[in-house]
């Protein structure tokens, strides 16, 4: 393999090699070794020869896996997608109304929104987590682009943080998201992490979180989950909270807000942004990405929106005009139904009243369902303190269970969940807790 | 020590106001410097970007308030009244989907498997082989730009150091693309100005000098600035050239439909170059030929020698797609998934798209009339009867462009592009008017 040739052949090697070092999916033997001096495109190769087969993601695999298993009491507890109590997806009822106003709306058009997204939409989102008599808001020192849900938003917020940024390294929390380092690694940050679950009490590890955040650089950027911590449940409390902005501000730390499930945790919209407003009110600078997947149904519509809060309004709309950039040759300009859904909803004041309802109903189905699992293990005797259960908040528990006990609950009785131990408590539903229950009491119980 | 910017964070409102008086009381009485700002942004070098040139002049247009102002910018059609367009096909299937009262739960990584099946088969022809031997590798993306840029990260991971060449010129957005991506890329010729044609010769050659193994991106119709397409045959030896260098075609079909009015015209350089047992990779999108612009709804395919390496591939645009956002939005997907999946509403898409590619086609018809009635010299307008699609290479360069603008306010690019989408019949003479004096009397 020489350094300075560029054939099709060399490149493949090359590329193969590094793909090699880094990836532990299978190779298909056959294709991997087809570079020969004439090698091109010949009718039995390919030129996309040396591409391995991905193995699934992770947590979108499960759903995979899920969907396969012919068994009549399988449970998929992977992806955080709400449930009813009768196991069936959930579109709320203000969002149908929107819907139909929207379809029916024969002064719609579908022209290309502008590249930051639908205007209403943007400022909308922007009193919702930052509060309506925001300071920052009122003083232009915010800018807001919509983009696609969380994913989305986090990607746009660290490119552009990658570029323009002096410090490329963000810190998040052990564990988080399975996507989370992805998203900025490819983004061109470098990622580091900074303690956050403590197994042993499987609640914060506070002091570790402290310590690491201390002995950051000066600058850094650091992820933070605005409530609902996914995997753990786990959130600071509002002390705590304090305490890291304190730190942070000190350290002239970067906060990047990841909040996905606002009014879903608590069942409290307001409550829910608490840890992004303290910060927001020292009058310094983050980044808040905002998911509307859940907490109001939209999965599938991808809508989200990224704020970056700035010194001033000068620098708020400079900022602005760099999203751009990072906007078009992405996607150009962002999809317009879901945005249009959102700000339906929250614009109407009945609308937005029937909104707060539906979720919080959501949100205290799971609290309940937290609840009859703790009462169903306990009422089992399985060993263990399941408190944590009841103590965590949000759609997910990180029950603790190892990887061997979640392969034997998949295994033997049909539960999907990642390999992480975390269970999506939305998936439950109260048929189906003595059957979570049974799984778990047997993988914790099981001889080894 | 605690850096003193730092320090400032954690003071409240009040004492901030008290240190920026005495600060500004000690500035005064020249005793320091703030070698320490009060309360800097951390993005405070961040420079104002420039407008994006396409985009930019919707907005210039809304700002001007004369009568006789015509938008030729961007490509989005509109009727002889100048409104946008909802197509009727459309409307229908967001009705069905809004009786079904369908879920709204997350795609699948690679999009709606309806959509997917429905626009592989659109492309290449339902009964394509290709298809049957599940050779295509098809992943839903965010239209052309989205299907687009998955493609670009997908090469500069497996095809390290591999160059894209793209047409000089070509859509402004490409490049911006392949930059971001980190995909180096050059041009070869493509449009020769002194024939406001293409030029051939130039364009071979180029693809011939490229290393072996390049990228070609190839319009599949309706060329974008340009308007100017190669013929058949022109097509042919464009195929035989890039198999001789073993480059890999890369297609931007972003009219398909919307050029002649008819989809499987429009594929036809595809299906070519397919046929040939080439593999390829094609960016499709549905912003124009059913008008979802803002749906924001396309595909990236990848044509491969086997079923296993499209599988492959398939899996590794999903790995991409993950961390930049997920899984691609539902709506558009359904639409056409609907439209094409429905035989009557795809009939009826059939018929509206020709009308709109019949619309177009005679506005230019029009306008080149009125040029030819108006200009008295024995200039020879017939390349904008050669042209083919939304746009239209007017010639003009870019002080003429912007005398269109300034003087007559009409809209267009600064390359000499213009929408003919967005001209009326009504406006033809108008627009004849504005090109001709500023063809004869700007240089």
């Amino acid at each position: 393999m020489q350094p300075g040739s560029c054939s099709p052949a060399d490149r493949r090697l090359s590329a193969l090699a590094r793909h090699l070092q880094g990836s532990s999916a299978a190779m298909d033997h056959r294709t991997t070794l087809s570079a020969s001096p004439t090698s091109g495109f010949d009718a039995a190769g390919s030129v996309f020869g040396h591409l391995a087969r991905a193995p699934e993601d992770p947590i979108l695999g499960v759903t995979v896996a899920y969907n396969k298993d012919r068994s009549p009491v399988k449970l998929n507890l992977g992806v955080g997608a709400y449930r009813t109590e009768e196991g069936k997806p959930l579109v709320l009822n203000v969002v149908r109304r929107a819907e139909h106003t929207l379809v029916n709306d024969s002064s719609r058009v579908k022209e290309y929104l502008p590249i930051v997204g639908l205007a209403d939409f943007n400022k909308l989102s922007a009193k919702l987590i930052f509060g309506a008599d925001s300071p920052a808001i009122q003083e232009n020192r915010v800018t807001t682009v919509q983009c696609l849900s969380g994913t989305g938003s986090l990607r746009v917020g660290a490119e552009f943080l990658a570029k323009h940024y002096h410090q490329r390294t963000i810190y998040i929390p052990m564990p988080t998201w399975g996507n989370h380092p992805k998203v900025f690694t490819l983004a061109g940050l470098s990622v580091k992490t900074y303690h956050y679950y403590d197994p042993a009490t499987r609640g914060l590890n506070f002091q570790g979180l402290l310590e690491d955040l201390g002995s950051a650089p000066s600058g850094a950027i650091v992820l933070l989950h605005a409530c609902a911590h996914n995997p753990t449940g786990v959130d600071p409390t509002l002390g705590q909270w304090a305490q890291i902005r304190q730190l942070m501000r000190s350290k002239g730390l970067l906060p990047f807000f990841d909040s996905a499930y606002q009014g879903f945790a608590s069942g409290n919209l307001d409550e829910d942004a608490q840890s992004v407003r303290i910060f927001v009110a020292d009058g310094g600078e983050c980044l808040v990405a905002q998911s509307y997947a859940k907490n109001m149904g939209l999965y599938g519509e991808r809508v989200g929106a990224l704020s970056i809060v700035c010194k001033t309004a000068d620098v708020a709309s400079r900022v602005e005009s760099q999203l751009k950039l990072v906007i078009r040759p992405m996607y150009s300009n962002p999809p317009i139904h879901g945005a249009s859904i959102v700000a339906t909803i929250l614009k109407d004041r009945n609308m937005f009243h029937d909104w707060t309802i539906e979720l919080k109903a959501m949100a205290d189905r799971i609290i309940s369902m937290r609840q009859q699992l703790f009462d169903a293990l306990s009422s089992r005797g399985t060993p263990g303190d399941w408190s944590h259960i009841i103590k965590q908040i949000g759609m997910f528990t990180f029950t603790g269970l190892n990887s061997e006990q979640v392969a034997f609950m998949t295994k033997e009785y049909h539960i999907y969940m990642t390999s992480d131990g975390r269970i999506s408590m939305a998936g439950l539903s109260s048929r189906t807790v003595p059957h979570l229950a049974d799984a778990i009491h047997a993988a914790v119980t099981r001889a080894v | 020590m605690i850096p003193f910017s730092s320090y400032l964070y954690t003071m409240g409102n009040f004492d901030l106001q008290i240190l920026v008086i005495f600060i500004y009381f000690l500035q005064s009485l020249g005793r320091i410097t703030m070698a320490v700002a009060v309360d800097v942004s951390r993005f405070e070098s961040i420079t104002m970007a420039p407008p994006d040139p396409i985009l930019g002049v919707s907005e210039a247009f809304r700002a001007d308030t004369h009568e006789m102002k015509l938008n030729l910018g961007v490509g989005a059609y509109r009727t002889e009244e100048l409104r946008p367009y909802v197509l009727s096909v459309v409307k229908k299937a967001e009705n069905l989907m809004l009786e079904r009262g369908e879920f709204k739960e997350y795609l699948p990584i690679e999009g709606l498997a309806a959509f997917n099946k429905a626009t592989a088969e659109l492309l290449l022809g339902a009964d394509n082989p290709i298809i049957k031997q599940q050779r295509i590798a098809t992943v839903q993306g965010l239209s052309g730009t989205g299907s687009l840029r998955l493609a670009a990260a997908l090469i500069e991971r497996y095809f390290p150091g591999a160059k894209v060449l793209i047409s000089s010129p070509t859509w402004g957005n490409h490049k911006n693309i392949f930059n971001d991506a980190r995909v180096p890329w050059s041009e070869y010729r493509y449009y020769d100005p002194k024939t406001v044609g293409l030029d051939f010769d130039g364009m071979i050659s180029d693809i011939k000098a490229a290393p072996e193994g390049s990228f070609i991106l190839l319009h599949g119709c309706a060329h974008n600035p340009t308007g100017i397409d190669p013929t058949p045959e022109q097509w042919e030896v464009i195929a035989d050239v890039i198999q001789e260098k073993n480059h890999i075609p890369f297609f931007d079909v972003a009219y398909q439909g919307f050029a002649s009015g008819s989809l499987d015209a429009d594929a036809s350089s595809v299906r070519l170059f397919a046929a040939r047992g080439m593999e390829l990779l094609v960016a499709q999108s549905y912003s124009k030929n059913l008008g979802l612009y803002a749906e924001r709804i396309g595909a990236i395919n990848v044509v491969c020698s086997s079923a296993d390496a499209a599988a492959r591939v398939k899996s590794q645009l999903k790995r991409i797609a993950r961390p930049m956002y997920s899984n691609p939005p539902i709506h558009g997907a359904r639409i056409v998934a609907n439209v094409v999946g429905d035989p009557a509403l795809f009939n009826e898409w059939k018929e509206e798209m020709e009308l709109m590619a019949g619309r177009i086609k005679s506005v230019r018809q029009k306008l080149y009339d009125s040029i030819c009635a108006k200009d008295k010299s024995e200039k020879d307008w017939s390349y904008i009867l050669k042209q083919i699609g939304m746009f239209s290479f007017t010639g003009l360069n870019r002080a003429q462009s912007d005398n269109m603008t300034d003087k007559w306010h009409v809209y267009m690019t600064k390359d000499g592009r213009i929408s003919l989408a967005g001209l009326s019949a009504a406006k033809c003479e108008y627009l004849a008017d504005a090109i001709i004096d500023s063809f004869y009397n700007v240089s």
